[in-house]
């Protein structure tokens, strides 16, 4: 029995041994952290990421909310709205319906909180966060501490943003573009008051955060990629993120000069965006400016934004699409190329929002041109993923589905945009449902998808637990099977003229069809938006009581996979991968000669693996022999 | 009551739905957890039957919704831009059926199989040029038809120009107002300072122009005459939308905006053919402008020369209404001002002193 104890107690002492030992391995890395520091302030890529990934989840429930209400009143225009009464208060008006401003408050923050807040801080924030260090091999982003500012200025702007849907006269509500005069004006719709004023400060501080985070991940990608990693090795996730960074940089200080001088406009009296208006029975002093140079300055950022939006998206989808066809990404370098192109395009193809401003007629010319060239980097995008699959062993797990569904969402809203970039035909389409359709399907339905995928894809990187692939796969075909039946029908919309933000259509001979098909899609809309409760529950559920993810559970090539389960602050105990190959060798020929499977990571060097090397790729391995003996040396 | 049983019955669903959802875990962790399980099959079997089923449904209610979908276009750049728009509808489509059928019949195809040859297939210089030329040459043919016909909406004939019947068409928050010329065909000048309850256009009637214009409660063009819509706003943007005519253009505050088009068809042969004795051409606006913005109805009437001519006689000019507008402008408006403040100035010495 004593012989038992000592025993047991020289186990104990073996463990905190190994404890201790481990403990100051880890010490090497980063010291002991107070909580606050950990997991508040905190400036581990890691957390950070997790941060904008709450956050954004919660502008994603708050911003899908608000649509099923919007959508309740065009799908159900009789219907009595008094049991939302407890929750927008009189907003719901004496008849018992949805208050006409309130409607265009509700339609403005859906947009913004979807495009600003889910889209571009939720989605990028969340995933070149979390995958830049990771995938490149760094222990960290360049700055740690501009990367937490980046994050608590999103805060900030959320808080702002919250806050505004609670003042009295209602959040901003002139459309997410918030065109002056109607913006500048407070006397022009009670949305404009201290609702737009909250809308701007938010943005401003969006914009920070966005510049901040930007910067630190071209930076990252730039100066800390691992040994080996060159550019012509980046996963294509890596890709994606460094060109958004860069489009971010370029164009969100043109929309914050924008708002500057909306600011200026509202606040100091200048004439920047406002002439000749006479409003509630006066004339306003403002001479000379123009409305035009607003919507020129916003859309210099706002087309960008399109892209910065997307191309995180179809990152991720590259590399979930190549891991789980267990096959290499098609045309890497097409892929790269697309995506570059693309980035440069963006920036030169912004007036095709405004064909029917008035704009002189030979720029409209010239922005049809410049718009329908970047339909074909796009469109090599979309073969390259279809090409991907064939000849493939797929694997559908939630992360595949969602993919999959992006490209095929990518692809439907993408050929409409042949014909809305089409400037004779724009004429008709502008401001109706089939610019609806089509940036809901190309744009938000796509990055969504790409970002749900993303989640379920990392979700084991992230908390070091599996979610549940079953509800997985009912999220996906409820979402993906709601959102086709939402968006598809507004093409017959759009095409009989219906416009957008209306608040009602009995008014119109015209626009009075479609009763049954409006009902229809926001039956659909409830549907797609309640599955994404399913999704709340499994991600949160799985965040605790998940089944325990394995270190590389889909058997994947990046450098992700080869730190622990649960990464520290470092990522890598020990030294850091060295890289010497593409992220993309799944089922290559005679790989399991070498002893591999289907897939040989990155950090398998090339001498490693004789039988499976491609022709080019033997001169490689021997240089790749040298320098790594050559190294040996140096350090033994 | 009512509510709190269903509340209670939802609660119970729910209960019940996380109980399986347990009990499946559970299960699924005791059996162990294959990397590919049957539901792979499933899911592939989903690629290809849903897209199948949702073409279909597409298709059949396609043909349903064709009489309400694009309303005949009744001006002549319109039906310019209506063949472009199905040819382009059809290409489109065709793109459409074409890459989704690939993209979900190899999802199904190529589903995980055991021990399944994958082509280890990276790189292929020819089908990139393909896919790249393909889409180029498509684009390029529907960009120079686009561009042509782009033309022949915005560049206005010289002669067609002259004899164009000039119409002003303004903004406000919440409606459409229009003016004509009169007599001389001539705009008269305006100015948003002049601006009143009973002047809405704001209209300067030291202008001789201004002097036979009228403001007609509703919209009336001539059949097959060039019109030119002169649009302006008053107080926000706005946006002029006639469906049937294909017709829009947004209305800038500062700026006078422009759009010319003839139209071919008149209110009278329209609800003829539709069987529709109180059919009418409608205006909306496009742009969001406040809490009216899908209230802004103005109505459109296209007749034959004769009874538009015959109209265009009976309607009064502006002053014949109000007579105590007339010789008011801005001339005299800018005298009192600076007469007013050069009073305020000597009433403000006075008083310092």
């Amino acid at each position: 029995m004593a012989t038992h104890i000592h025993n047991e107690s020289a186990s104990i002492d073996a463990l905190h041994h190994e404890h201790t030992q481990e403990h100051a391995h880890e010490h090497e890395h980063h010291h002991e952290e107070s909580f606050i520091r950990k997991y508040i302030f905190s400036e581990d890529h890691k957390i950070i990421s997790k941060q904008f990934l709450i956050t954004g989840l919660f502008w994603a429930f708050l911003g899908g909310l608000m649509s099923v209400i919007f959508r309740l009143q065009l799908g159900f225009p009789e219907m009595k709205l008094e049991f939302l009464r407890p929750l927008l208060g009189t907003w719901i008006n004496e008849t018992g319906k949805l208050d006409p401003n309130f409607y265009l408050a509700l339609v403005t923050m859906h947009g913004t909180i979807m495009v600003f807040f889910v889209l571009t801080a939720g989605l990028s924030g969340t995933f070149s966060n979390f995958l830049i260090p990771l995938q490149i091999g760094a222990r960290d982003m360049a700055s740690g501490f501009l990367n937490m500012l980046s994050y608590w200025f999103f805060f900030a702007s959320s808080v702002v943003m919250f806050i505004s849907l609670f003042v009295e006269t209602g959040p901003a509500a002139g459309g997410w573009v918030v065109y002056p005069p109607l913006s500048a004006l407070p006397q022009a719709m009670p949305g404009s008051g201290l609702g737009m004023t909250l809308w701007l400060v938010s943005m401003s501080l969006f914009i920070v955060s966005t510049l901040l985070g930007g910067i630190n991940y071209i930076t990252t990608v730039i100066n800390l990629r691992t040994q080996g990693m060159s550019f012509a090795r980046l996963p294509l996730t890596i890709w994606a993120f460094f060109v958004t960074a860069v489009l971010g940089l370029l164009s969100f200080p043109v929309l914050f000069a924008a708002a500057l001088l909306l600011i200026f406009d509202r606040s100091l009296g200048t004439s920047f965006y406002l002439s000749e208006i006479y409003i509630g029975g006066e004339a306003l002093p403002n001479m000379g400016g123009s409305p035009i140079l607003y919507q020129h300055l916003f859309w210099f950022l706002g087309h960008p934004e399109v892209y910065i939006v997307l191309l995180p998206a179809l990152g991720i989808t590259s590399e979930i699409i190549a891991t789980n066809a267990r096959k290499p990404i098609f045309g890497y370098k097409a892929m790269v190329g697309s995506i570059l192109g693309i980035g440069f395009l963006s920036f030169i193809v912004w007036a095709h929002h405004m064909f029917t401003s008035g704009m002189d007629p030979f720029l409209g010319s010239v922005f049809m041109f410049l718009t329908l060239i970047i339909a074909v980097p796009s469109a090599v995008k979309a073969f390259n993923y279809i090409t991907t699959l064939w000849r493939g062993n797929i694997i559908f797990t939630p992360a595949m589905l969602f993919s999959v569904g992006l490209v095929s969402l990518f692809i439907s809203g993408g050929v409409t945009g042949i014909i809305l970039g089409n400037n004779a035909l724009d004429i008709q389409l502008h401001d109706t449902y089939f610019v609806v359709a089509h940036f809901h399907l190309v744009m938000g339905s796509a990055s969504f998808f790409g970002m749900v995928a993303g989640i379920y894809h990392w979700f084991p990187k992230m908390f070091g637990r599996m979610m549940d692939e079953k509800l997985g796969y009912i999220h996906f075909w409820l979402t993906f099977i709601g959102v086709y039946l939402v968006f598809f029908p507004m093409h017959y919309m759009g095409i009989a003229g219906f416009p957008r933000r209306y608040y009602s259509f009995t008014g119109f001979d015209a626009f009075k069809s479609f009763v049954d098909l409006n009902a229809f899609m926001s039956v659909a809309a409830i549907i797609a938006f309640s599955a994404q409760l399913i999704f709340a529950f499994n991600f949160f559920y799985s965040m605790f009581r998940g089944r325990r993810a394995p270190q590389n559970p889909w058997g994947s090539n990046t450098l992700e996979w080869t730190a622990p389960i649960n990464p520290g602050h470092g990522n890598w105990i020990g030294d850091i991968p060295k890289v010497y190959r593409w992220a993309y060798d799944y089922s290559k020929p005679n790989a399991d000669k070498d002893g591999f499977t289907d897939f040989i990571p990155q950090n398998i060097p090339l001498y490693q693996t004789p039988h499976s090397n491609l022709p080019h790729e033997q001169e490689l391995a021997k240089i790749q022999e040298a320098e790594d003996r050559e190294m040996k040396k140096l350090v033994g | 009551m009512v509510n709190f049983i269903l509340g209670l019955i939802v609660c119970l669903i729910l209960i019940i739905a996380f109980m399986l959802f347990r009990v499946q875990t559970i299960v699924s962790i005791v059996k162990g957890h294959p990397r590919v399980g049957f539901s792979n099959k499933v899911n592939a079997a989903l690629m290809l039957i849903l897209p199948i089923a949702g073409v279909i449904a597409a298709g059949w209610y396609s043909g349903i919704a064709a009489k309400y979908y694009l309303p005949e276009a009744v001006s002549i750049h319109g039906k310019q831009t209506d063949f472009l728009f199905w040819v382009a509808i059809y290409i489109i489509v065709a793109m459409f059926l074409v890459t989704n059928a690939a993209l979900f019949y190899f999802a199904y195809k190529y589903q995980y199989k055991e021990g399944r040859k994958v082509t280890f297939f990276y790189d292929n210089a020819q089908l990139e040029m393909v896919w790249t030329a393909v889409p180029a040459i498509i684009l390029t043919v529907l960009v120079l038809w686009g561009n042509k016909v782009w033309w022949n909406m915005m560049s206005i004939p010289e002669d067609q120009k002259k004899q164009a019947l000039q119409i002003e068409i303004m903004g406000k928050q919440f409606g459409w107002y229009t003016r004509y010329p009169g007599k001389d065909n001539k705009l008269g000048r305006y100015d948003f300072r002049l601006i009143d309850e009973v002047n809405e256009f704001g209209l300067d009637f030291e202008d001789k122009a201004s002097e036979d214009d009228f403001m007609p409660k509703e919209l009336h063009i001539p059949v097959g005459k060039p019109v030119v819509l002169n649009v302006r706003a008053r107080d926000v943007l706005h946006s002029v939308f006639a469906p049937h005519f294909r017709l829009k253009m947004d209305a800038v505050p500062g700026m006078r905006t422009q759009f010319f088009f003839i139209p071919t068809k008149t209110t009278a042969q329209m609800r003829a053919e539709l069987g529709k004795p109180d059919f009418n051409y409608e205006i909306a606006c496009t742009e969001v402008c406040g809490k009216g913005h899908f209230a802004m109805k103005y109505i459109i009437v296209v007749e034959e020369e004769k009874e538009f001519k015959k109209w265009y006689a009976e309607q009064k000019p502006f002053l014949e209404n109000n007579p105590e507008y007339r010789g008011k402008g801005m001339k005299s408006l800018l005298k009192k001002n600076l007469a007013d403040s050069e009073k305020n100035k000597k009433q403000k010495e006075l008083a310092e002193l």
